[in-house]
């Protein structure tokens, strides 16, 4: 067992994961909603990493390894998106979306 | 080893709540990248040094950079020359700066007293983080291939300037 105990990393993860998600719903800026988006996932592959060594396995290395794969691809798509909305509407306001007809 | 995990544990926590505070794009991905350094650190304190590795590697190099080139990109015009020069200003980055100098004093400091740390931390080497990945979690790498194939035809198909083909 590590010297941390794993209970104040889950606390960590999970303060982390609420600064995220208070960012995600406060702010309206596309880009600051996609690293509110990044901060949740950091926090939740930071469980599985606490976890792992918890119970010292190595499943839980390999799960944060998937967690960043899609991270990356996330983030690529999303900014894609950014450059798009940016490009159609010139402003980055996540409202300026929602008048969109399919 | 534990005063480590919870100095950086501190960081983190306030880097964060200064990242979605900022009004500016920049400072915002300064202290999330600041952020990003101290769970690293978190995860080195845990025994996890390969996944303390890559993010920093992936995490705060390659999708920081990625985030900071988009917010250069948006930011063209005439806006930007009076940007730089607010950016260059020492009030800007002394928060990230004095963070990150906090967290690379105790990175050295952990360095320093490495060899005395015992075997009370579950330690993998890459190796069995490999050995693990190519063996049951097989499909699992090549699920996550074809994720990353998708995202960059998507990414490429959004990011495309031409006009008409599929816009509606």
């Amino acid at each position: 067992m590590s010297p941390v105990p794993v209970e104040h990393v889950l606390v960590l993860a999970g303060v982390l994961f609420a600064l995220g998600v208070a960012g995600l719903l406060a702010r309206r800026n596309v880009i600051f909603m996609l690293m509110s988006i990044e901060i949740m996932l950091n926090a939740a592959g930071l469980c599985f990493v606490a976890a792992g060594s918890r119970w010292r396995q190595v499943d839980g290395q390999v799960m944060f390894l998937l967690i960043l794969t899609m991270a990356a691809a996330e983030v690529a798509v999303g900014l894609a998106l950014v450059l798009h909305l940016h490009r159609r509407f010139e402003v980055l306001d996540a409202d300026a979306a929602s008048e969109m007809k399919g | 080893m534990t005063l480590a995990f919870y100095l950086s544990a501190v960081v983190a926590v306030i880097a964060t709540a200064l990242t979605i505070t900022r009004l500016h794009a920049i400072h915002a991905l300064l202290y999330l990248t600041v952020s990003l350094l101290a769970v690293s650190l978190v995860f080195y304190t845990l025994g996890a040094t390969f996944m303390a590795a890559l993010e920093v590697i992936i995490y705060a190099g390659a999708i920081m950079v990625l985030f900071v080139f988009v917010v250069m990109m948006l930011n063209l015009g005439s806006r930007a020359i009076e940007q730089e020069r607010r950016i260059l200003k020492p009030g800007t980055w002394l928060g990230p700066g004095i963070l990150s100098l906090l967290l690379m004093v105790e990175f050295g400091w952990l360095l320093a007293e490495a060899p005395v740390r015992g075997t009370a931390v579950a330690h993998f080497e890459p190796k069995e983080v490999g050995i693990a990945l190519y063996g049951p979690y097989l499909i699992a790498v090549e699920l996550a291939s074809i994720l990353l194939l998708g995202a960059l035809v998507a990414a490429y198909h959004l990011g495309s300037r031409e006009p008409g083909r599929r816009e509606t």
